[in-house]
């Protein structure tokens, strides 16, 4: 009964990962085939013309570049907003805390349309027009909760006696941040710099209230799929899927060698104490060492 | 605050301070309490803002209750709509209509993930795992748009999940999955699926794998240890997925537009109508403040029902 069931349990998980990766496989497939409209049924043969167009197309590759500039204004917005806020709601407390709390993941949890039209008028009220600058605020505003939460969550391993320590041997308060602080939340500053860059990319609802006439990818993508379907945008589609998996397999692959050498290091020790161990009972038998 | 400045000095606590004054002020509060009192003003040409016809008025939000119609009422899998023998205002089916699509995909992406969530944290291999995430997250990195497009290729009268269907004999013709609510709930729950998954799994993963033992131990069958070990214990993960797919799900411009059949209209559609095609900001924001309202009432409700705090939920 037991395996039987546990039968049907990987089988579901294998239909569920099918689930996740046909669909994908069948969007990466239509973009090699010669047909018209994108689709892998019929196959009508096999083409590099997709991405070809792709290539030609002056509009992508603008509205490629718009993409770029977007995220590196929304890592450099973001980051340093959302480190201070956690170092800030790091060190107090109680109802001031929770409410501040409150306001700050609120973003999160808000609708990007929301997002996107209210910073539309806000801006607007000032005179400042729509455009890529009030992309990257809109985008700002919610991602930015994103870093403060990571930060936050690094934060919550800092030993605060190293800055006691450092404050007491005179060191002044920038080295105090410089030399203890942000060397303790580098690993957290670099994932939300990455998560900030990727959900600026990905980014769709907020940028199409506060785009004005400028394209982002995702906007370039929406525009081309509603006007006229061609399989340029399945050759975009596979081109990221690619890049994607061979980002993750490398971080995976590092990972992997990473934990092996900390197995062979661990093992490296555990027979030098074994070898000291025997060592101290017979002197007479010597171990040659490891490394 | 008096912490901070022991630690860092006047300079450094007052950029902090700064900092996050921006952000909440200038990007989430003062921009939300614009589109508020915009919403309650009028769209009025340029010479007669601030004149006498620019005043206070509920008018935009009453906009949402004109127009009434028959109402066609989509259940969920429905292939025709059922009549209702009420009149609705459209604006309002079309809301209806969202909230109820927006749960269901909340309750089908739940259902999915948490076997999965449960298999990932304590059941798979811990070696296997991270292999099992790449495969996972492939379709989380490439964009929400293109997962979206995959499934109006795969949907389509003439595509592969038609093809395949007919040529394995499960059915005789080709369906028409673009009908009713049908291609919507299909794109939003595989586009929002991981949302869902991710927070569940690592709530599941904080449990002591010695206390689902322990029920075993004590004799609870399969079913009762989920019951009462397993999804109390990762309430807060769940809470956590319904909220972001709801929220997503609701306020999703994509996958409604990309994936619409002729009768299926979303509410972000409404606020996009108002702000594009009429160009109309104020009746947007009136919107747009709608949109914002339910999925506030949602968070709380989700609160409520699980007992858990914000700070589980956003984490």
């Amino acid at each position: 009964m037991r395996s039987r069931s546990n039968w049907l349990f990987h089988l579901y998980i294998f239909i569920f990962l099918l689930y996740m990766l046909l669909p994908l496989v069948v969007m990466g497939g239509a973009a090699l085939n010669d047909s018209r409209f994108p689709s892998v049924y019929p196959w009508v043969g096999f083409t590099s013309q997709w991405f070809v167009e792709l290539f030609q197309d002056a509009r992508m590759w603008q509205a490629f570049v718009n993409t770029i500039l977007v995220a590196i204004a929304v890592v450099i917005i973001s980051v340093p907003i959302g480190a201070a806020a956690a170092i800030l709601i790091n060190s107090i407390a109680g109802t001031t805390r929770t409410v501040l709390y409150g306001l700050m993941v609120a973003p999160i949890l808000t609708p990007g349309a929301v997002i996107g039209i209210s910073t539309l008028l806000f801006w607007n009220e000032f005179g400042v027009p729509a455009g890529l600058h009030l992309s990257a605020l809109g985008q700002a505003s919610y991602i930015s909760a994103f870093v403060m939460l990571l930060v936050l969550a690094r934060l919550q391993s800092f030993d605060r006696g190293l800055e006691e320590a450092a404050l007491d041997l005179g060191a002044n308060y920038n080295q105090v941040v410089r030399r203890i602080l942000l060397p303790h939340l580098y690993p957290a500053l670099g994932a939300g710099a990455a998560i900030a860059f990727f959900q600026s990319i990905e980014n769709f609802n907020t940028t199409l209230f506060t785009r004005g006439t400028y394209d982002t990818l995702t906007v370039y993508v929406f525009s081309k799929v509603r006007s006229g379907i061609t399989p340029t945008i399945n050759a975009l589609a596979l081109i990221l899927i690619v890049v994607t998996l061979v980002i993750m397999l490398y971080f995976e692959w590092a990972r992997r060698r990473k934990e092996k050498a900390l197995v062979a290091r661990a093992d490296t020790k555990e027979q030098i104490t074994k070898a000291e161990a025997i060592g101290r009972n017979q002197p007479q038998v010597t171990f040659p060492p490891t490394q | 605050m008096s912490e901070l400045l022991r630690r860092y000095g006047h300079t450094l606590t007052w950029t902090f301070v700064a900092l996050t004054a921006f952000w909440l002020l200038v990007l989430v509060i003062l921009p939300q309490l614009y589109l508020l009192e915009e919403s309650f003003r009028l769209y009025l040409p340029l010479a007669d803002i601030g004149g006498p016809r620019d005043v206070y008025t509920l008018a935009n939000y009453r906009s949402a209750f004109e127009q009434p119609m028959e109402w066609k009422f989509w259940l969920p899998f429905a292939s025709k709509p059922v009549i209702l023998p009420i009149e609705a205002p459209i604006r309002v089916q079309v809301f209806v209509h969202t909230l109820l699509y927006s749960t269901v995909t909340t309750v089908i992406t739940l259902v999915l993930c948490y076997p999965v969530a449960y298999y990932l944290a304590k059941v798979a291999n811990p070696k296997n795992v991270p292999l099992l995430f790449v495969g996972l997250l492939v379709p989380m990195w490439v964009s929400e748009i293109l997962r979206a497009f995959a499934w109006f290729i795969i949907l389509a009268f003439k595509g592969p999940l038609n093809m395949a269907l007919v040529n394995i004999g499960v059915i005789d013709s080709p369906i028409r999955w673009m009908t009713g609510f049908n291609s919507v709930t299909f794109g939003l729950v595989y586009v929002y699926l991981l949302f869902m998954l991710l927070p569940i799994y690592s709530a599941i993963q904080s449990l002591d794998t010695n206390q689902i033992e322990a029920a075993k131990d004590l004799g609870a069958p399969g079913w009762r240890t989920h019951w009462r070990v397993i999804i109390p214990h990762s309430k807060p993960g769940i809470a956590s997925g319904c909220v972001m797919v709801f929220m997503l799900a609701a306020g999703s411009i994509l996958v409604p537009t990309l994936l619409a059949s002729t009768q299926s209209r979303w509410f972000t559609e409404i606020i996009q109508q108002a702000m594009f095609e009429s160009q109309d900001w104020n009746t947007g924001s009136a919107y747009a403040f709608m949109l914002l309202v339910t999925c506030t009432v949602f968070v709380i409700l989700a609160m409520r029902v699980f007992r858990v705090k914000l700070s589980d939920i956003a984490r």
